[in-house]
């Protein structure tokens, strides 16, 4: 077999593959459930009722989906550039020790107090990409790599420090972070609802990524660097700096989803802050074919998955793993149905 | 320095040394194959993780040893043949394929784990590989023990190694291979299949970075437990940039990491080493590899068609 | 396997071959034959469906319809096993040779079953050895095949063939990158293997090639054969009239007005790059109203040249001198600014970004001068390769469509829009018309001549010494980077160049 492109994909093929792996989702998903023991459909309307079937479901998917949405984002900009930025988790924790650091005992309070510390935040998100994209550049040194080894080693800083200096002494002998200031908490979004700033940070960062991919001279460059590198560079766009920017930009956003769970949901930093959300986030691009406004949609539909997953292996027994397994099979069927697309397959 | 010494002059830091060595050897072959063929396979940390768990498995349900190892090569395969049609004759990303498997194959891992034992807190144990010691060799002092008295799977890592490079430079096979890494095309005007070399040879390395995954359960610790693999997967890819993409130097580079893992661990228990956060120590393998990568940026030979995709009859 | 009734000594026959890619047929119904210790030539433009029909014969393509026999046996389709075990051995355009294998593994790849255990390298050596003696092939079948010269990769591909013991040996355009006296030795090659039974079809757009090597011409016009024709019968003028469907009068091109220097170099030396050497101590001036030539095979510093000119690599020692003052700073975006425009090479890789829509990529150059406040200015934008596409007559759906789905000519017209409209004072015209067809060509090379007559100074990099020879207003050689004088339009003849392009005149200047 071989591939031959597509040259006008009709809407029938855009959107029929998508929904297509959607269908293959949910048939590898009732497999599963059959082979925990558990009755597929109620396994399934379990994951569902338990994502969004109660006000308070709702709002713990919701709550969930924000630091999805920047690491989605995160992932979703630095791909856009074939820059393959795999360390969005320990970004995220670089974000979360800066907040946790800053916060504890803040020099400036309210909203310039929250400015401050999610600039400072970012801007350590960004100098952790800087290091491997700096070795990419300077050195050819493969990225993904690099990155992924970071992870491991973010996570040793912040497990070093929450049992050394940032070990909150009233812990009870937990390493966990000093408590975030109240007055630099993140307030609720709508009085009353337990949901926060940080879902409308990540709601308004969305759409300043669009607005970059979309109209501004930077998402030209970082489209252009990402398809071709050679052609980009013979007609003189900076190469070597676009990529810098857009490890700025990935890194930063992937540090907001640190700072926005550490100031906003949690309120302290401790090793289980994230549950993977670094990688998830790739997850969240792919699907969301690295458009900002798809990353919301995979985000809210990934962050169910999971919310919905918990709810209903408490329920049915069924192990709560099976989110994880939903949602990779859910980005290869997704990949694929996109190849489809865009390739139709020749026999012969 | 006298501590430094001590530890390179105690028998059991070479046992430790070969041990840690083996499950990297392993998968770093099996990541040399693939990458060889011009498939870049980021599969591997989860294909490891599979392996564990599927060996482990095996055994805790009555299989015996070496079957364990062949389950987990199977199983691998399976994933390196997922991992081979989406990448090969679909074309789709490397990168995002090759995660793909990771997360798919980890979360299988756990979520059939779970399935099996619900309620268990310690996971249980299995009686893994006894050592075997080679008559004679195994008392040459110091290194004799080490590499000649340790379990049939650590001699099968190395007797891997001698056959990949053998396989990979002195057979048809392996030539149409090393071609389909370097030019796809020169392939494919020989009449040679392209996608099925570079298929098999993904399903082949999978097989064996399960085997890896398998030797931490069946050979090192005798059960299976969530992020046991933690990282190894991606520290076997640097291991290949590091050696070149050759065989030989691949295993020095595991047995020069293994040294230093071993090393960090008994220079912990020492004056210096109780001075300093034990996370430094467990941070050193990570940035020893990419320091490794960033040493051999410059030097190393690439395969020429690594992660190109390679479509029959392109115009 | 079927014995027809085919006289013995046709090796050869394509019978009623179609092929079609969507809408385009490639091949249509071709049928052509080859005997015994023949040489035929297949004669066509680009795009006439020669490298086609040779991959259906090869088995790389599956023809729709038709029948390939050898030795009077019909081949299965689509498997080049089989066409390499009847004895088909081609040679493509683009090597198939990989550069970190040696050569004696990249001759033996695929010749012995994958599965069995030894590949036995020490007995074939001994065999190459000999094959390259009987047949002239000199080469060292342990070099690295990266190292070696375009000429000696060609010989390790005929090797190859040879090795396979190939009874029909197909060449796509051999010489395209050979000097004239490497061509020579080919066909002397060639005359040693037919004499020896073997037969070849070369495939070839080159007339006086076709006259000199070949014993027959089969001519391919848009996928048909519409001529076949001893060489002893026909005429170049009678073959290119068969070849485009019409008398062609190739243009006389009046010389230019020469004008001030506007760019030089001064004893510039950059570093090689693997196999591709950089240029040595090489001066060159390019005047105002005069297109420099610049001959030579490729690769022997033309891209060196190029990527300095394009601002892609910085001299290791000499001077650029733009006007008379060196450029502080050397990028692409220098060398814009300082008034070079520049058509690439490969319009697929360097020219053009696939996925970008037309007006994305009319706009790579300039696009900083289109943007406000960080935002780019999209209806400008459109505006400008509007005006690109009726202008430079760029036949496409429309400006937004993405550039993937334009044929070379028409991709090359937008680059070429994109480079005069920005009036540059110097043009870099590398290969500016390969792989297009006729129509293409006269365009764009009018399109250079008018930049010219209005003070552009123009660097017109080929390997087709016709082009250059028709075009130049100076002719300059370049050989393992380093640069011949240059010779005034009309001076020098095709011989005395390909001794130039051979390295012969610096042996001589040294």
């Amino acid at each position: 077999m071989r591939l031959e492109p597509v040259a006008n994909p009709g809407l029938l093929r855009r959107l029929g593959l998508p929904a297509a792996a959607l269908v293959a989702t949910v048939v590898t998903g009732s497999l599963l459930a059959l082979s925990a023991g558990a009755d597929p459909l109620a396994t399934l309307g379990l994951i569902v009722t338990g994502a969004v079937g109660s006000k308070f479901a709702a709002l713990e998917t919701l709550n969930r989906a924000t630091p999805l949405i920047f690491t989605g984002l995160a992932v979703a900009v630095a791909f856009r550039a074939k820059l393959w930025n795999i360390g969005a988790e320990a970004q995220l924790y670089a974000g979360a020790l800066v907040t946790a650091v800053l916060g504890a005992h803040p020099i400036v309070t309210g909203v310039p107090g929250m400015a401050l510390i999610g600039l400072a935040a970012a801007l350590a998100g960004a100098l952790v990409l800087l290091g491997p994209v700096l070795l990419k550049t300077r050195l050819g040194v493969d990225e993904v790599v690099t990155t992924l080894l970071l992870n491991f080693v973010l996570l040793l800083v912040v497990s070093m420090l929450l049992e050394g200096v940032l070990k909150d002494p009233m812990g009870m002998g937990w390493p966990k972070s000093a408590p975030v200031a109240k007055s630099v908490r993140l307030p609720r979004l709508i009085e009353g609802l337990r949901l926060h700033w940080g879902f409308g940070l990540a709601l308004i960062a969305a759409g300043l990524v669009w607005l970059m991919q979309a109209r501004m001279r930077l998402g030209y460059e970082i489209r252009a660097v990402g398809l071709n590198r050679a052609a980009a560079r013979f007609a003189g766009v900076p190469v070597g700096a676009v990529l810098v920017k857009t490890a700025l930009i990935s890194g930063g956003l992937a540090a907001l989803a640190g700072f926005s769970e550490v100031a906003g949901l949690k309120g302290t930093l401790t090793l289980d802050l994230s549950p993977g959300f670094g990688y998830t986030g790739v997850i969240v691009a792919m699907l969301a074919a690295l458009h900002p406004g798809g990353v919301v949609v995979a985000a809210l539909f990934v962050a169910g998955v999971f919310v919905g997953s918990d709810a209903m292996s408490r329920a049915a027994g069924v192990p709560s793993y099976i989110a994880d397994l939903l949602l990779a099979s859910a980005l290869l069927y997704m990949v694929l149905a996109m190849q489809l697309v865009r390739y139709r397959v020749v026999w012969r | 320095m006298t501590d430094l010494l001590d530890i390179f002059l105690s028998a059991s830091f070479w046992v430790a040394l070969v041990r840690i060595a083996s499950p990297l050897i392993f998968a770093t072959m099996g990541e040399l194959i693939c990458e060889r063929a011009g498939v870049l396979n980021l599969g591997i940390e989860g294909i490891m993780v599979f392996g564990a768990f599927a060996g482990w498995l095996t055994v805790y349900l009555g299989g015996g040893l070496w079957l364990g190892v062949g389950v987990a090569m199977l199983a691998g395969m399976a994933f390196g043949l997922l991992h081979g049609v989406l990448t090969v004759p679909f074309g789709l990303s490397q990168h995002v394929v090759g995660l793909g498997i990771t997360l798919l194959a980890t979360a299988a891992a756990y979520f059939a784990y779970r399935l099996a034992l619900p309620e268990v807190t310690s996971p249980p144990k299995i009686t893994p590989f006894a050592p075997w010691p080679i008559p004679g060799l195994a008392a040459i002092p110091l290194i004799g023990e080490g590499f000649f008295a340790q379990t049939p799977l650590t001699y099968a890592g190395f007797v891997v190694a001698g056959l990949t490079a053998l396989v990979l430079f002195r057979t048809p096979l392996g030539l149409a291979l090393r071609a389909a890494g370097e030019n796809p095309a020169a392939v494919e005007a020989q009449g040679l299949s392209v996608t099925a070399l570079r298929i098999g040879a993904v399903a082949v390395g999978s097989g064996l970075m399960a085997v890896g995954g398998a030797f931490l359960t069946l050979s090192a610790f005798s059960s299976f437990f969530f992020e046991m693999v933690n990282g190894r997967g991606w520290i076997c890819i640097a291991l290949v940039v590091f050696g070149g993409w050759k065989p030989g130097k691949a295993v020095l580079g595991a047995l020069l990491f293994a040294a230093f893992d071993a090393g960090q661990i008994r220079l912990q228990q020492t004056a210096l080493g109780a001075t300093l956060p034990y996370q430094v120590f467990l941070m050193a393998p990570y940035l020893l590899s990419i320091l490794a990568l960033v040493v051999m940026s410059r030097r190393a030979s690439v395969p020429a068609a690594l992660m190109v995709p390679f479509n029959k009859g392109e115009r | 396997m079927t014995r027809t009734g085919t006289a013995p000594d046709i090796v050869l026959r394509l019978d009623g071959i179609t092929k079609r890619f969507g809408a385009l047929t490639a091949n249509d119904a071709v049928s052509l034959s080859l005997a015994r210790g023949e040489v035929v030539a297949l004669l066509g433009e680009n795009g006439a469906g020669k490298t086609t029909l040779m991959n259906i014969l090869f088995g790389h393509y599956t023809a729709d319809a038709g029948t390939v026999e050898v030795m009077g046996q019909v081949l299965p389709p689509g498997t080049p096993r089989a066409a390499i075990a009847a004895g088909v051995g081609m040679v493509h355009q683009h090597f198939t040779l990989a550069d970190n294998l040696s050569v004696l593994d990249n001759i033996l790849l695929g010749t012995r079953p994958l599965w069995s255990f030894r590949l036995n390298r020490a007995a074939a050596r001994a065999r190459v050895r000999a094959l390259a003696q009987d047949f002239g092939l000199k080469v060292a079948p342990e070099a690295r095949t990266g190292a070696l010269s375009v000429g000696e990769r060609q010989r390790v591909e005929i090797l190859k063939a040879l090795y396979r013991e190939a009874q029909v040996l197909i060449l796509d355009e051999p010489t395209a990158v050979l000097t004239p006296q490497e061509s020579e030795a080919l066909f002397a090659t060639l005359r040693r293997a037919t004499a020896r039974g073997l037969s070849v079809i070369f495939i070839s757009h080159k007339l006086h090639e076709v006259m000199a090597a070949a014993d027959r011409v089969v001519v391919l016009r848009h996928g048909k054969v519409v001529g076949e024709v001893a060489t002893a019968d026909t005429s170049p003028p009678a073959l290119a009239a068969m070849m485009v469907g019409a008398e062609v009068a190739l243009p006389r091109v009046a010389a230019g007005v020469p004008g001030p220097v506007l760019l030089r170099l001064d004893d510039v030396t950059t570093p090689d790059e693997g196999a591709r050497p950089g240029l040595k101590q090489v001066s060159l001036n390019l005047r105002a109203g005069q297109i420099t030539g610049l001959a030579g095979v490729s690769g022997n510093g033309q891209a060196a040249l190029a990527d300095l000119l394009s601002g892609l690599i910085v001299p290791t020692s000499g001077r650029l001198i733009l006007s008379d003052a060196a450029p502080a700073e050397w990028s692409p975006r220098a060398a814009l600014a300082a008034g070079i425009g520049r058509i690439p090479e490969d319009r697929h890789k360097t020219g053009t970004i696939a996925d970008f829509t037309l007006t994305e990529n009319a706009i790579l150059e300039t696009y900083p001068q289109l943007t406000r406040a960080g935002l780019l200015d999209h209806r400008t934008a459109r505006r400008f390769t509007e005006e690109l596409i009726a202008d430079y007559d760029v036949r496409c759906p429309g400006p937004e469509a993405r550039i993937r789905l334009l044929s070379g000519g028409n991709m090359q017209k937008l680059i070429l829009g994109r480079v005069l409209e920005a009036r540059p004072k110097i043009i870099l015209a590398n290969q500016p018309v390969r792989g297009l067809d006729i129509g293409a060509v006269a365009y764009v090379h009018s399109r250079l001549i008018a930049a010219r007559d209005a003070g552009a100074a123009v660097l017109l990099i080929s390997e087709d010494l016709d082009e250059i020879m028709g075009l130049s207003d100076v002719v300059q050689v370049i050989s393992e980077g380093r640069l011949s004088p240059g010779f005034a339009r009309g001076t020098m003849g095709a011989a005395e160049l390909g001794q130039w392009m051979a390295g012969a005149g610096f042996d001589h200047a040294a």
